[in-house]
């Protein structure tokens, strides 16, 4: 039973308390998907994340920067609780995904990462053919009619912008693809079971120019259908693709504001001492 | 949602998905009796270990109630088929300790050697040839030492050395020595393989010859490693069981002339338990008694090299 | 340069590096010592029991004249006990590698039971005929047959396969876990899914190695009370039976009496090391077909 789907309820951005200055100036049409209350995080020891406070809307890009080490991956992990995967790790506070605190324990990790899809640093396809790394969500999900398999597939691999590249070669397996292509295999493997969101965590860190580019075109393209996150290193890449732009320091964030604003116009010193290469 | 409205096709993935996991109940239960599943697989092992300790001391105390315990030590006399039996295990616990000796003065020179060369001389190339020869030498079956030892090794001893019996302790323990170098050589190997380069180059770099840094330098560092390997190949040595039942007879003497048949404490069991010995009799139970006396030296052996190696890795 | 060579005699230096090439030669030719041993162990092998085989040999029946004599019941006898070796072991080992890899808390009870796993892979294999005779053939009463011997030899070599299977599963990396987790898979999809699939190769080499110590090992049958004479051949896990090691054990044993027999036992060594041959370059290729690529 998809629990998360059923009791949705849409948080308006008017109807929610407000806990960052910057977020008054912001004015949107779309959503809220996320919000983020408090949240603190440890691993065993490390205090990684501190009384993190977001709200990222749907059908939007955002994009998380900040120097290493700052809690950028462990964010991202947090929203599809990927970071229960590390032992010893426990949290406080909340983040509700479509008005259901996914940080609760009577949500089903699997229910969640249906609707929440994640792609890695490094292209992770499994060593299977092309269309198997694909139908391998539907699959997991029960669905084992050939024929809407192969729809999905061929859906998927659309979605990902790499159906005319791998099309005669779907049997292959997908360690012989390029860098670039596998990514983009990882995308179609998470469009498969038509997530709502899609977490990145440095997509492209991995990737040479060209097929950098390629994976930004397609991720201007999903925003269309998906709320995007995305972790960079790269605040070009950031003021490249995204509506919004998180900036977090030694596990705080520090300022979230719209790209361009952000970009041109920061309000914390320590934002503008990171974007102009002064730290970090 | 909006995911679906931009796809062209009439199939709604995500309504599929959530009307399987309304079926999925059945899976679950399934996957949630799994870590159950496992666990009791894994609990095998443990009563693995439990079968064997009480099959062994249950018996062994049935026979300890009929055969004192320090006749049982100190007695050199085994004499189970007698008139009047004496179950002293000494010439058993002699004739394990003579043929594992013979085997690991064989195998532990050979053994060492071969490791130095592997490790500190051999090229790549030579190296990858010979290490697998060396497996498959291990990877005979001990059934085939044995006839080995019986039909070519023992006839050969005797006509280099014609005081030696037709059933002697020497040449089971030489082919045994010969069955555990490729284990000596290689955990051998291992451990001067760990030994890190800086302190070869150290000592090469002072103008010393690779043989000189072997073994002043080399062979210190991994000198546990090496007695660890030393005592795994005695231990293999003291439960290795066909070929000294094949080679050396059943003669229960107490003797330390390795030309003559002595029984180790593995070819008494093969003897005992293959020949009609009926169940609840004294000599059934010294079965158990002289296994679970195996059993025991086998283990502190096993431990002992495992206390040693470790203290050899915290060196580093 | 009158000084460094002054030198050079001080230190003796041609005399040392002559005594280490010497040495570096004794090395070498101890590292040929086994091998020589092992050339002369298959020669010896071969010569003795290569004529001695053939087509009857091979599919016939146990016989007390050498003539006459085949191992085709031995051949049998160590096939079906394949057939309890090859599941038990599997299911047993590669379900208890999962517990410790993927299931177990890193703790107390994980390093008791691995450290009692390293500890029965060094118990003499006739103390596991002990076990068998006591547990198999006495208490569950099955008697000498098939199962009792499969079942013994299973627990046997268990510790080999558990430890391969677990380094198999840990040299899955984690980044494939993760993909499958990320797509909301299950932990249980995602072993069997994933995990496995990448571990198998590996695991099937192990199980080999397993599987080769098993039918190679006789003292445990012999505790058992396997017989090496004549008796019809098993049919199915009920039915006492001979094996290749059994036979090869009577027939050196009895050569002092028979001296052929010492041919019939040469001839079934060159079939055990034949099938032992091929098990392992089954491995061998599993090995290098499926080599990891991620
Ligand atoms: N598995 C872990 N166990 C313990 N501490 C961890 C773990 N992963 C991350 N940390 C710690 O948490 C903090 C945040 O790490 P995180 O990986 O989220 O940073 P990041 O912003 O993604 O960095 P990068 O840009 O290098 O990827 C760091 O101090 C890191 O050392
Ligand atoms: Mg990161």
């Amino acid at each position: 039973m998809s629990t998360l789907t059923e009791n949705k309820i849409n948080i308006n951005v008017n109807d929610t308390v407000q806990t960052n200055e910057s977020q008054e100036q912001i004015e949107s049409k779309s959503s809220v998907i996320y919000n983020t209350q408090n949240l603190d995080l440890w691993y065993t020891k490390t205090h990684a994340l501190k009384n993190i406070n977001l709200e990222i809307r749907e059908n939007e890009v955002t994009a998380i920067i900040g120097p290493s080490g700052c809690g950028k991956s462990t964010y991202i992990k947090t929203l599809n609780r990927m970071v229960e995967l590390v032992p010893g790790v426990s949290t406080t506070g909340a983040i509700s995904y479509k008005g259901k605190n996914i940080l609760d324990k009577s949500i089903k990790v699997e229910d969640l990462r249906t609707q929440v899809g994640m792609v890695f640093q490094k292209p992770n396809p499994f060593p299977k053919s092309i269309y198997e790394n694909v139908a391998y969500g539907p699959k997991v999900h029960g669905i084992k009619k050939k024929a809407i398999l192969d729809e999905i597939v061929e859906k998927s691999l659309r979605g990902a912008a790499i159906w005319d590249e791998v099309k005669d070669r779907l049997n292959q397996n997908a360690y012989g693809l390029s860098g670039g292509q596998q990514q983009r295999i990882c995308i179609a493997r998470c469009l498969a079971i038509e997530p709502d969101v899609l977490l990145m965590d440095e997509p492209t860190s991995a990737l040479d120019p060209i097929s950098t580019l390629k994976i930004e075109e397609l991720i201007k393209e999903l925003k269309k259908n998906y709320t995007i996150i995305i972790v960079t290193h790269n605040m070009q890449q950031a003021a490249r693709i995204s509506d919004r732009t998180v900036f977090m320091l030694n596990g705080e964030v520090v300022e979230f504001s719209e790209t361009n604003q952000l970009f041109s116009n920061p309000k914390d010193q320590r934002t503008e001492d990171y974007i102009t290469g002064r730290f970090g | 949602m909006a995911t679906n409205s931009n796809l062209n096709s009439g199939t709604n993935v995500s309504e599929l998905i959530a009307k399987n996991k309304e079926k999925k109940s059945l899976n679950n239960y399934f996957e949630k009796s799994i870590p159950g599943i496992l666990f009791l697989l894994a609990s095998i092992t443990v009563l693995t270990t439990i079968g064997i300790l009480y099959t062994l001391v249950s018996q062994a105390v049935q026979f300890f109630m009929e055969v004192p315990i320090l006749d049982f030590f100190t007695g050199t006399e085994l004499n189970p088929l007698s008139q009047n039996p004496e179950f002293g295990i000494l010439p058993l616990l002699n004739g394990t300790i003579i043929s594992s000796l013979i085997a690991i003065l064989v195998a532990g020179p050979i053994g060492l050697m071969s490791a130095i060369y592997l490790s500190e001389y051999a090229t790549d190339k030579v190296r990858k040839v010979l290490k697998p020869l060396l497996e498959i030498l291990a990877g005979i079956p001990t059934i085939v030492y044995g006839f080995f030892a019986f039909t070519f090794v023992t006839p050969l001893i005797r006509y280099l050395w014609p005081g030696v019996e037709a059933t002697n302790i020497l040449s089971p323990g030489i082919v045994m020595g010969v069955m555990i170098i490729p284990m000596i050589a290689s955990l051998s190997e291992d451990a001067m393989n760990s030994v890190p380069n800086g302190m070869r180059e150290g000592s090469l770099a002072m103008g010393t010859t690779k043989l000189e840094t072997t073994i002043k330098v080399v062979i210190p560092a991994a000198f546990s490693g090496i007695m660890a390997s030393f005592v795994l190949g005695i231990s293999r040595a003291i439960g290795e069981t066909m070929i000294v039942t094949i080679a050396s007879g059943s003669s229960k003497n107490f003797t330390f002339d390795i030309r003559e048949s002595m029984q180790t404490m593995t070819a008494f069991i093969v003897e005992v338990s293959g020949g009609e010995a009926p169940a609840g009799s004294t000599l059934h139970y010294s079965l158990y008694a002289v296994a679970l006396t195996l059993f025991v030296f086998t283990l502190i052996m096993n431990l002992l090299a495992k206390y040693v190696s470790r203290k050899f890795r915290e060196e580093y | 340069m009158e000084k460094l060579e002054a030198l050079h005699l001080n230190n003796k230096i041609d005399a040392r590096v002559r005594k280490n090439s010497i040495w570096k030669s004794i090395f070498f030719l101890s590292t040929l010592f086994g091998l020589v041993v092992l050339a002369v162990l298959i020669i010896r092998v071969l010569f003795q029991g290569m004529s001695w085989i053939d087509i009857d040999f091979i599919v016939g029946r146990l016989s007390t004249t050498a003539e006459n004599a085949g191992i085709m019941g031995a051949i049998l006898g160590t096939l079906w006990v394949m057939v309890v070796v090859i599941p038990v072991t599997l299911i047993i080992g590669v379900g208890t590698a999962i517990f410790l890899e993927l299931y177990s808390k890193k703790g107390r009870f994980q390093s008791i039971i691995e450290t009692n796993i390293s500890n029965l892979a060094g118990v003499p294999s006739i103390v596991y005929g002990l076990l068998g005779l006591t547990v198999f053939v006495r208490l569950a009463d099955l008697g000498n047959v098939v199962l009792a011997g499969g079942l013994t030899l299973a627990l046997l070599v268990l510790p080999i396969l558990i430890v391969s299977a677990q380094e198999a599963l840990r040299a899955v990396p984690g980044h494939l876990s993760e993909a499958s987790y990320g797509m909301g898979a299950t932990k249980w999809q995602t072993i069997r899914r994933i995990i496995l699939p990448a571990a198998i190769p590996s695991i099937l080499t192990g199980a080999i190695l397993a599987l080769s110590r098993a039918i190679g090992e006789t003292a445990p049958l012999t505790v058992l009370g396997i017989p090496a004479l004549l008796i019809p051949f098993p049919e199915g896990l009920f039915d006492t039976f001979t094996a290749l090691p059994m036979q090869i054990y009577y027939w050196t044993i009895d050569s002092s009496l028979v001296a052929e027999y010492a041919n019939l036992a040469a001839a079934t060594i060159i079939i055990l090391l034949i099938i032992l041959f091929l098990l392992n370059s089954v491995a061998i290729f599993i090995r290098n077909k499926y080599q990891h690529r991620y």
